[in-house]
């Protein structure tokens, strides 16, 4: 039951992913991440790592993608034609594409990832409290860092995107 | 008694469950649009649908006998119990326009996506407890999880997609302003809404607990023996349940926060171009956040099923000790349902009181309330509450 909701959550998170890179339209671009999001959040649950899957559903789901839609609808973007292939574009992403399948050649060979053993693996996503603990106490700092990494970006684009010359408030 | 079905496969029970539960939820939301019909007409003094007969009574004569008894069937006809079927039979049958410049899948799916949330948040709601042969409470809900609370609001905050895909998809402007608007308003009154509650959960996963988001504990947590045991959380916390009640009002798209429809500029705004079951169904999924957004605010600061305030529902039953049945599980359960289904249909009532009464806000009204009000006060009020809890629960 559970390898068959397994095979049906990844197929719908890459299917749609792949949707979300091929659609000409923004709008159904942005509703194939949705569902490719759903998906995702689907194999967070197998895991049993629900506030993971609830959290992603809420924030990602609900809100980023709203605001997504926000936008495209706002700024009314039409999908026009793409742009041709560049020298530049073509060499990077014969380099991107050559990494990915390095990578993956080496993951599939040499299998590095040591498998422990599932009976002595810690589950810290299950339960709120246990979950709580490790963001708390473990990834406490790296937390906080992305926290304010985000900000800085945050702060960046307003900066970058607003023209600063004829608004007398900000003097 | 019930063996039987105790016996029956885990998956089917699931579907039995939730198949009766949306049975109960659609009619019930269904049931709101005529509730609307007749509070709008009481509060502006006139009698609203009163004429309507039982459905095909011309036809069959046995139905019209209903409305032929004494007193019960005038009363039916007067409340327009028979005028919800005749707009039920309405949407149903009538032309289900597709105008020509829609885009024409998501048009259709739209109304469709609008029913999942609606529906799908129902299952991590509990709606009522009875006790086990140990005496231990327990909730009556299709999913009693640990992230309960989040789990509805992640299920609700996809509501608004069929809201925008609907204006979207419609093709047209007015619908469009209405999409554009439901993704901002219901983004804005998110965060207030999520920040409202956490008060709440500080307080009931006091030190050295196992920490839950469960609703099914919070009501537990108001129904404790002594003064603060029995205390229902809009009394200790009365800012929390403004903010909460006022973003929920935001977040079901209830006048006077209903910005996606605003009939006075935009027409009908995101379902301008809908028509008959495809509109209906908008209205049902509306009516079913309502009521689902009723339930979390009295299972939060209303006690959930306790009839009243240090009066929890073990103690209705020792009360109740002098009828034969008073502790049979099938009793209990289906008095804290109905107990429970009072306080929401008030809801219902207020919601609808308010839409009555209060004129809508304008689109920057909604969003200096949300950003520059709302969101400010509730910052303030978890900070406070934070502190204060921190201070009483010592660990």
């Amino acid at each position: 039951m559970s390898d068959l909701l397994f095979h049906l959550f990844a197929l719908l998170s890459v299917a749609c992913a792949l949707g979300v890179v091929f659609n000409k339209n923004a709008v159904a671009s942005a509703l194939c991440f949705l569902l490719s999001l759903v998906g995702v959040a689907g194999l967070f649950v197998l895991l049993d790592a629900f506030l993971l899957a609830v959290l992603l559903v809420l924030v990602y789901a609900g809100a980023v993608v709203a605001l997504f839609l926000f936008i495209i609808m706002l700024l009314d973007m039409q999908g026009g034609d793409r742009k041709r292939f560049t020298k530049a574009t073509l060499l990077s992403s014969t380099v991107a594409a050559g990494l990915l399948v390095t990578g993956l050649v080496s993951f599939a060979s040499h299998g590095l990832v040591e498998t422990a053993d599932p009976a002595t693996v810690k589950v810290v996503g299950s339960s709120l409290r246990a979950y709580a603990e490790q963001l708390f106490t473990v990834y406490l700092l790296p937390v906080q860092i992305v926290g304010f990494l985000l900000l800085i970006a945050m702060l960046g684009v307003i900066v970058l995107s607003k023209k600063f010359e004829g608004l007398e408030d900000v003097k | 008694m019930f063996d039987f079905y105790f016996e029956l496969p885990l998956l089917v029970r699931l579907l039995l469950q939730g198949t009766v539960v949306i049975l109960v939820l659609f009619p019930l939301a269904a049931a709101c649009s005529m509730a609307e019909r007749k509070i709008s007409a009481w509060i502006q003094g006139r009698p609203g649908p009163n004429r309507t007969k039982p459905p095909l009574a011309g036809f069959l004569a046995p139905l019209g006998l209903v409305a032929s008894i004494p007193v019960l069937g005038t009363l039916l006809q007067k409340l327009g119990i028979f005028q919800l079927a005749a707009d039920g039979g309405k949407f149903t049958f009538k032309e289900d326009p597709v105008p020509g410049h829609v885009n024409k899948f998501y048009f259709i799916l739209a109304p469709i996506a609008s029913m999942i949330p609606a529906l799908s948040t129902v299952a991590f709601v509990p709606f009522g407890a009875y006790f086990d042969a140990a005496g231990e409470l327990v909730p009556v809900a299709l999913a009693n999880v640990d992230v309960g609370l989040l789990a509805v609001f992640a299920l609700g905050s996809l509501g608004v997609y069929s809201l925008i895909l609907a204006g979207w998809a419609s093709n047209s402007k007015y619908p469009f302003l209405g999409g554009v608007r439901a993704s901002a308003q219901l983004i804005s009154y998110e965060l207030s809404m999520t920040l409202s509650v956490l008060p709440v959960f500080l307080w009931v996963n006091a030190p050295g607990g196992q920490g839950t988001l469960s609703l099914f504990d919070v009501v537990q947590s108001q129904s404790q023996p002594g003064f603060w045991g029995g205390t229902w959380y809009v009394m200790t916390m009365p800012v929390s349940a403004f903010i909460f009640l006022i973003a929920l009002f935001a977040e079901t798209n209830r006048q006077p926060f209903d910005m996606p429809e605003s009939e006075a500029d935009l027409v009908g705004g995101f379902h301008t171009e809908y028509g008959a079951f495809k509109w209906s169904l908008f209205f049902v999924a509306e009516y079913a956040h309502m009521i689902v957004g009723s339930g979390i605010f009295c299972l939060l600061f209303l006690g959930g099923w306790n009839p009243l305030p240090w009066v929890p529902l073990a103690t209705v039953i020792d009360w109740l000790g002098f009828l034969p049945f008073a502790a049979h599980p099938l009793f209990v359960g289906l008095l804290s349902i109905t107990l429970f289904l009072g306080k929401v249909g008030f809801f219902i009532f207020f919601f609808m009181w308010v839409r009555w009464t209060l004129p809508r806000f304008r689109y920057d009204q909604v969003m200096t309330l949300g950003w520059k009000k709302l969101l400010p006060l509730s910052i303030a009020n978890l900070i406070v509450y934070a502190l204060g809890i921190a201070w009483l629960q010592t660990r």
